[in-house]
């Protein structure tokens, strides 16, 4: 009835670690479905979140999910730090080497895919259609899919924590290890059910802004007038749309092997556990670019809003994007130069992956350029986004170091690929995206995110990330591999100790995003954090001439793009604000719960298979393809707003403008 | 100007209000994910193509008679369809219902040929988990089965629309079975590759 789940796999009561985590968890959201029901606001959350259509909504719900997530996967990296500074020579530290492998595996799993992809989506969705002038994405529908197929993997992977295990195979789960024979449990699937469905979101996510950026454009915007921004996530969209499949097949076919015993990755009968590598590195490393190319279009529109001028080298910018768009299919094998491939093999994607760094330095120099004689604003953004150049170029000059095969049968798997990683990912996404949600929060919200606090942040990240990870560079060189849950070598405890110093700076930098959040938020009605104009930081594109935050329609009158930076061009000239505008009716989507019953039938397929419970896996699956159906016979789906309503939202939105120009009058 | 006046007045750049085309154009990008998707199928294949782990090769087991067959009645089935789309085009219903039952037909021929030969197989003890080779073959042939019987669901559902529901064969409808034919005839390509690149070069 149950599959193989008994009372033992209730996790909590075996460990007073997980015990706690578990009790948190449900206090937590015992504390929401109260406050919910308290409020009376289920219906409310019913009718303008759940069943939304709306991009922008979709994108704050994505980063409520990425900031939640952090706090997770947070806890376990705080947890191994800590370990790894006790567990010396006799000392066992406190994490049994079975929790330990899992709390690593959670921890990589939960950054990637539910901490920094929900992240990145999240500003997609909030700034894409704005940048380009449209009213919503292509699919709007298909849009809210995506979003709760990427909640229930999330949901899916703290079920784990207090029903079962997680994988104790490292965040790309290699076989052998991660073969029936050597991981039974039921941890490895949870691992492949939570991506498969957060992997599946993605994607369709890849084809719907692709769609959206190639299609539906302001009129006038020619390509070589779109912001940068959206650039990237055309990019983004086209490594989405190639890399994502490849990583769906390769689970697919680990879960064949552990399901139905084939043989793909298996030691005997044929099983070939380098295609494993091979096709997990094909679509994973697209995915570092997936993650990183955001960022840079991130800082790509901070740098001159801040510095007050026009981006340095804008086409240099696109055809460095496309670069390394292309050249990021051709690096994998990076990953695993001691397979044993031929001298050749090794020098060819050696020499691909140190030319990757010549458009990124384009990148940088272009920033740098941009800064030069500008009049910059010392804003958290662009704090964030000079931490970034720094830290970044470090991090990419370890990782040409790496890139030589000689080195990397050195290094490879030792700390220092970890500090390597972590120097790009956290110097350059999280960086990133930091950045982005200050920038876009007004926008999104119609207020601002309170920038001391914001600035207090970045700098406990800042010297918080040096702390922690520059002594992981040294143990690499000193020998120590990653993954370790015991070691003998005095000479390393030193150098943990200041990791784990670091990472409580970086614990710092994270309470104070999150108290500059609960800050914002409770003193957003003071005139100086609200953004009634919709142009908080005089900015250049197209997203910033609707309100804070835009009507649901996004823009009364569709935007006529004449120039790059077109906003900034529109107030050099002093127009349209002046022109009385012509409204008509606006064509919009209905909001549809299709969405979000279809995700939670697929979250009941992926815990029924994880569990082999196949009666409810079968529910599970009609429920998924017969919400998809009946959804598919609703001819009504969309609707018009009248030019009457557009003009009453718009007269709202001017009068309240004219109020704050009379009062700066005064 | 009264607002009145203002409504009927629709500007030089008023959007396109049907996102008709947006559909087949999502829907084709799809289909390349999907290619990639099959791309890296084709790839496991390739990988454990001669790792017959003392169990049979292609050269025992496959039949080319019978693979034919099933070949023929995919690839006549993709004509098929495209006369169903003529009668779409032409807004012709009971032309779309005719050929689109004959396609059905075609297709659940297919279908149920795959089925039988893996049956076979299973039965004779050469089963997916018996070799590398045998994964990567019920694998790959199966995902292109599996999406054959997805298409033959489509295709219900949309006789089931046009006929019950009595939904009119206007654009919207057209789009849709344009999509369907988009990834029938995607499926008869994927097929085409398969019986080269496994069946043909599998017996030799």
């Amino acid at each position: 009835m149950l599959g193989r789940m008994t009372l033992a796999d209730v996790a909590i009561l075996d460990s007073p670690i997980i015990m706690a985590a578990g009790v948190f968890m449900a206090l937590v959201v015992a504390a929401i479905v109260g406050t919910i029901t308290y409020t009376k606001s289920w219906v409310y959350l019913w009718k303008e979140w759940i069943t939304s259509v709306d991009h922008k909504k979709i994108g704050i719900m994505y980063i409520i999910v990425a900031i939640v997530m952090l706090l997770r996967g947070f806890s376990d990296a705080i947890m191994m730090r800590a370990q790894q500074a006790m567990a010396y020579g006799g000392h066992a530290g406190y994490l049994p080497p079975h929790h330990y492998d899992q709390i690593f595996t959670a921890h990589g799993t939960i950054m990637i895919f539910f901490m920094a992809m929900p992240f990145m989506i999240g500003l997609m969705n909030i700034a894409v259609p704005l940048q380009i002038g449209a009213r919503d994405v292509a699919f709007p529908f298909l849009n809210s899919f995506s979003f709760w197929m990427t909640a229930v993997g999330a949901i899916l992977v703290n079920v784990s924590l207090v029903l079962g295990e997680f994988g104790q195979t490292g965040w790309l789960a290699y076989p052998p290890l991660s073969e029936l024979k050597f991981s039974p449990g039921v941890g490895v699937d949870y691992y492949i059910w939570s991506l498969q469905l957060t992997g599946l979101g993605t994607l369709l996510t890849g084809v719907n802004f692709f769609v959206t950026i190639v299609k539906m454009r302001a009129p006038g915007m020619t390509w070589m007038r779109i912001p940068i921004f959206t650039w990237t996530i055309l990019c983004t969209a086209i490594l989405i749309m190639a890399a994502f499949p490849i990583l769906t097949v390769t689970f697919g076919m680990l879960s064949l092997d552990r399901y139905l015993g084939m043989h793909f990755f298996t030691n005997e009968l044929g099983g070939n556990q380098m295609m494993y590598v091979n096709l997990i590195w094909a679509w994973g490393h697209p995915e570092v670019y997936i993650l990183i190319l955001p960022a840079f279009g991130v800082f790509s529109e901070v740098v001159p809003t801040f510095s007050q001028k026009r981006l340095f080298g804008y086409k240099a910018m696109v055809y460095a994007t496309v670069c390394i768009t292309f050249l990021s299919f051709v690096v994998w094998l990076h990953h695993f130069f001691t397979m044993g491939s031929s001298a050749n093999v090794n020098a060819f994607f050696g020499i691909t992956t140190m030319i990757i760094s010549i458009p990124t330095g384009v990148k940088i120099f272009n920033w740098l350029f941009t800064m030069y004689r500008g009049r910059i604003q010392y804003t958290s953004m662009m704090l964030w986004t000079m931490g970034f150049m720094v830290t970044f170029v470090i991090g990419g000059m370890t990782g040409v170091m790496l890139a030589l095969p000689g080195n990397d049968w050195v290094l490879h798997n030792s700390l220092f690929l970890i500090a390597h990683f972590h120097n790009v990912i956290i110097g350059g996404v999280f960086f990133g995206y930091m950045a982005g949600l200050t920038y876009w929060f007004p926008k999104a919200t119609g207020f601002k995110l309170n920038d001391s606090w914001g600035k207090a942040s970045f700098w406990f990240w800042l010297t918080g990330f040096y702390v922690a990870f520059m002594p992981l560079y040294v143990l690499g060189f000193l020998g120590m591999t990653r993954r370790m849950n015991h070691y003998d070598n005095p000479q390393w405890t030193p150098y943990l100790w200041i990791a784990a110093f670091g990472a409580l700076i970086i614990a710092a930098g994270i309470a104070c995003t999150v108290i500059g959040l609960v800050v914002s938020i409770r003193q957003r009605h003071l005139p100086q954090n609200q953004d009634v104009t919709g142009d908080p930081w005089n900015g250049r594109t197209i997203e910033w001439s609707t309100s804070s935050p835009p009507p649901f329609y996004n823009f009364a009158v569709l935007p006529h793009v004449d120039a790059l930076d077109a906003f900034n061009e529109t107030k050099k000239r002093g127009l349209e604000a002046r022109e009385t505008p012509v409204y008509s009716d606006i064509h919009m989507p209905r909001n549809t719960p299709a969405g979000f019953i279809m995700s939670v039938a697929a979250g009941i397929v992926g815990f029924a298979l994880i569990w082999h419970i196949w009666w409810l896996a079968i529910i599970g699956m009609l429920g998924v393809v017969g919400t998809f159906i009946v959804r598919s016979c609703n001819d009504d789906i969309d609707y018009y707003v009248p030019a009457a309503e557009v003009a009453r939202i718009e007269g709202l939105h001017n009068a309240r403008v004219a109020q704050l120009e009379l009062t700066h009058v005064a | 100007m009264s607002p009145d006046s203002l409504v009927a007045h629709h500007g030089e750049f008023a959007e396109d209000h049907s996102h008709e085309p947006n559909n087949v154009f999502g829907f084709w990008l799809y289909l390349m994910t999907d290619c990639i998707l099959f791309a890296t199928l084709f790839a496991g294949f390739a990988v454990g193509r001669h790792q017959y782990a003392g169990d049979v090769s292609g050269h025992d087991i496959f039949d080319l008679k019978y693979v034919g067959v099933e070949t023929a009645l995919l690839l006549v089935s993709s004509s098929t369809y495209g006369f169903a789309m003529i009668g779409a085009y032409q807004h012709k219903l009971n032309q779309v219902l005719v050929w689109l039952g004959i396609t059905f037909l075609l297709g659940a021929g297919f279908v149920g040929m795959e089925i039988n030969e893996f049956h076979h197989l299973v039965a004779e003890g050469h089963g997916p988990d018996r070799s590398a080779f045998l994964s990567a073959f019920f694998t790959l042939v199966g995902t292109h089965g599996l999406h054959v019987t997805c298409g033959l669901l489509w295709m219900l559902v949309l006789v089931v629309q046009l006929t019950v529901l009595r939904k009119p064969l206007d654009t919207r409808y057209v789009n849709r079975l344009m999509c369907l034919s988009l990834f029938w005839h995607f499926l008869d390509i994927v097929w085409i590759c398969v019986f080269s690149l496994v069946y043909l070069m599998g017996v030799r």
